[in-house]
């Protein structure tokens, strides 16, 4: 039998571009730079002086080296800070007001933004760029006092609130791309859940990057208050182009006493071609609180797309009894790099955790998982569950696992549980011998793999994300 | 139904069958016996296609046409259907996707419609009852975890559900008891019918009880050193392999009686 051969054709169908006039800062960061956002946004004062503190901190800071993913030097004064479709008026006041163009795109990609035609049940938040362009289902949410908007617009309308949490998770001095993101943000989502609402349908945000050489540095806080429940979905894609482009976000979540957040992503960013050549580096710092005692913080990932990932949504778990759970695939074909995993940070007393990471390594892909468990002092019987699972297709392709444990609590119990594999001959001779076609059986096997994950996604993204993975394999195998 | 001439086949450079000549017609069961390392397996795995195994001289005709161009999956749409004697594992896969998966396969390749997951399960139910699964195999990863003999349960539960034209069953009663026994050999006689051929592979003569062969083959290195009628099988269990061997005009037997 012929060894599995390397991916020929991976077809990405987000790739295209839309012709729409935008209304960018010239290159290159700066305090100017920083301001002339700030001004664009039209921001108080505070948010100014915030940016203005993160940039400063920014410029004493180095690049991390430690991750194992390889590129070349990123010149941060070659990207666009700022880049936003341009409008005639101030901002769209309905989706009537949005660009034909804009709406057009959100279509092709799946994502139509006129209300009635939304799937019954979620709410979507369309970033473009460095704007949000429109956020649907907003006055429903309104009567439960579900606040869904932009962050832009949260800035302006619940300025107490972002005051309050705005880095009260992840600091801006937290790591060099948080500091780079706490810099530039332009937008993103912002949700807030009150006191005992159980959010009545899930929320989206659905992230685009259409001009070149931009950058998006978007930033995410969802607050959860006591007893409230929310799931929020993020999706993002972006043209094909043979530049590569920077992605770095902040995603914030709190979780106050008895709160649960799920927080669920598809990450299909374009990938590059075949040989490398573009597609988006993600650089992406994502962490939650579990502030309040028997709270729950959940992330489900799939990771799919863009060049080099680089990203460990953690938690952070404060509250007693409060539990923190990380949902994982991540797949690298062609020369994808991935170095993803987790941090679970145990304080209180009795809390839990649970890490399920599946790799998918294939053509020349690799694929590092990297995850942290730490128990303090005085988190008294904290539990953690680990499993790190990796799946080898072909031969030029790797897979590395860096778990660190640290326990400074004798009644802490960490299990930790990991494995290799690969697809063998002898699997897919078997599928084939009962008439199924390699890549049917490829694909086969992969969802096999990522089940446990999978069933943690909400139903239309478990479909979207197996669908996907078929996609992304497809000619993996000869 | 299947013509086999002249068969030699390697492995990593090991020639292993050295000239094997066979015809199957249609309706008709053959016993391929042998002891270990005489290429009774590598026989199986060459009908079904596997790549591993090159065939360096030699022809087979399957239904008049030249099998060794055809892909394992196309193989098997077309028919041929072979029971592992090692069936493999895949996790996370239940029993019935992967059924349902392979059985529609064959369906789309025969201009049949899909059978959609209902229609599906009724099947596999009925299918499961005449090999006596428990209904609780139908969600389980296919294989994984199985004992010996539920895979090669599994392996007939399968063929039930694909209905073959020429199924090879490669050593199915090893590791068997003798009651699982029956029930697989009860489950290849009910599938027995004029246009469906089978090759049962076999170390023991105990299967040909309950499967009653038309033909027996005796394969000793790589060659069909004695061919028979169903008497040969009980005449082996007497005086083992090694008279065979023993005879004089070994590896020139002919299927024509």
């Amino acid at each position: 039998m012929s060894d599995p051969k390397t991916l020929i054709n991976r077809e990405y169908k987000y790739g295209f571009v839309t012709e729409i006039e935008a209304d960018a800062a010239p290159r290159g960061l700066s305090e100017v730079i920083i301001r002339f956002i700030s001004k664009k946004k039209n921001e108080p004062e505070f948010m100014l002086q915030w940016r203005l503190k993160a940039y400063r901190r920014w410029l004493q800071m180095e690049e991390p080296t430690w991750p194992n993913v390889h590129y070349p030097f990123i010149n941060y004064q070659d990207i666009i800070y700022y880049s936003a479709p341009k409008s005639k008026k101030d901002g769209p006041k309905s989706l009537d007001e949005i660009d034909k163009e804009l709406l057009e795109t959100y279509e092709k990609l799946g994502i139509p933004l006129e209300e009635q035609k939304r799937l019954a049940g979620v709410a979507v938040d369309a970033v473009f760029d460095s704007v949000s362009i429109a956020t649907t289902f907003k006055e429903k949410l309104a009567e439960k006092g579900v606040i869904f908007c932009s962050f832009s617009e949260a800035v302006h309308k619940h300025p107490d609130l972002v005051k309050q949490y705005l880095g009260s998770v992840v600091p801006y001095a937290d790591n060099f791309f948080a500091a780079l993101n706490s810099a530039v943000f332009t937008d993103g989502s912002f949700v807030y859940i009150p006191k005992g609402v159980r959010c009545p349908m899930e929320l989206s945000t659905y992230f685009r990057i259409n001009a070149a050489d931009t950058g998006q540095f978007e930033r995410t806080l969802i607050i959860a208050e006591e007893g409230s429940y929310v799931s929020y979905l993020e999706g993002c894609t972006a043209p094909i182009r043979d530049k590569n482009q920077l992605h770095a976000a902040v995603v914030e979540l709190v979780a106050l006493e008895g709160a649960q957040i799920k927080y669920s992503t598809v990450q299909n960013w374009y990938a590059g071609d075949k040989e490398g050549k573009g597609g988006i580096y993600n650089f992406v710092t994502k962490r939650g609180k579990c502030a309040g005692n028997n709270s729950k913080i959940s992330w489900t990932q799939v990771e799919t797309g863009s060049a080099i990932t680089w990203k460990y949504p953690s938690v952070i778990l404060q509250g007693d009894n409060s539990i923190g759970e990380f949902y994982s695939v991540a797949l690298t074909t062609n020369r994808q790099q991935a170095d993803t995993g987790t941090k679970m940070i145990h304080l209180g007393k009795n809390t839990k955790s649970t890490i399920i990471s599946k790799g998918i390594a294939a053509g020349h892909g690799q694929n590092t998982y990297r995850g942290l468990v730490k128990v303090q002092p005085k988190a008294e019987t904290a539990r953690n569950y680990t499993q790190c699972d990796s799946l080898l297709i072909g031969d030029r392709c790797s897979a590395n696992t860096f778990p660190y444990i640290e326990v400074k609590n004798n009644s802490a119990r960490v299990e930790h549980e990991a494995s290799t594999s690969k697809i063998s001959e002898d699997q897919l001779f078997y599928c084939k011998q009962r008439g199924i076609s390699s890549e049917n059986a490829v694909s086969m096997i992969v969802n096999g793999f990522c089940k446990e994950v999978f069933k943690n996604l909400p139903m239309e993204f478990a479909v979207e994300a197996t669908k996907l993975l078929g996609v992304s394999l497809e000619g993996a195998v000869g | 139904m299947l013509e086999i001439k002249n068969l030699h086949v390697s492995i990593e450079g090991k020639e292993i069958l050295k000239g094997i000549d066979l015809t199957v017609k249609a309706g008709e069961v053959h016993a391929i016996m042998g002891p270990n390392g005489s290429g009774k397996s590598t026989l199986s795995q060459v009908l079904a296609g596997n790549e591993a195994y090159k065939v360096t001289k030699g022809k087979i005709l399957y239904q008049g046409k030249d099998l060794l161009k055809l892909s394992p999956e196309m193989r098997a749409r077309q028919g041929i259907f072979l029971a592992f004697q090692y069936p493999v594992e895949i996790a996370g896969v239940s029993n019935a996707y992967f059924l349902k998966a392979a059985l529609n396969a064959v369906r789309v390749h025969r201009g049949l419609e899909e059978l959609d997951a209902m229609e599906f399960l009724q099947l596999m139910k009925e299918k499961m009852k005449i090999v006596d699964m428990d209904p609780s195999f139908t969600n389980r990863p296919v294989n994984e975890g199985f004992s010996g003999g539920e895979k090669k349960r599994n392996e007939i539960l399968q063929m039930e559900v694909l209905e073959p034209t020429l199924a090879i069953l490669d050593e199915t009663d090893s590791g068997l008891d003798i009651d699982a026994l029956k029930i697989v050999a009860e489950g290849v006689n009910k599938l027995r019918k004029p246009d469906r051929s089978f090759i049962v592979v076999t170390h023991y003569q105990r299967l040909l009880d309950y499967i009653i062969p038309d033909y027996v083959h005796v394969l000793i290195d790589g060659r069909i050193a004695k061919s028979g009628g169903k008497e040969l099988a009980f005449q082996l269990d007497d005086k083992g392999y090694d008279w065979v061997e023993l005879e004089p005009n070994a590896g020139t037997a002919t299927l024509d009686r």
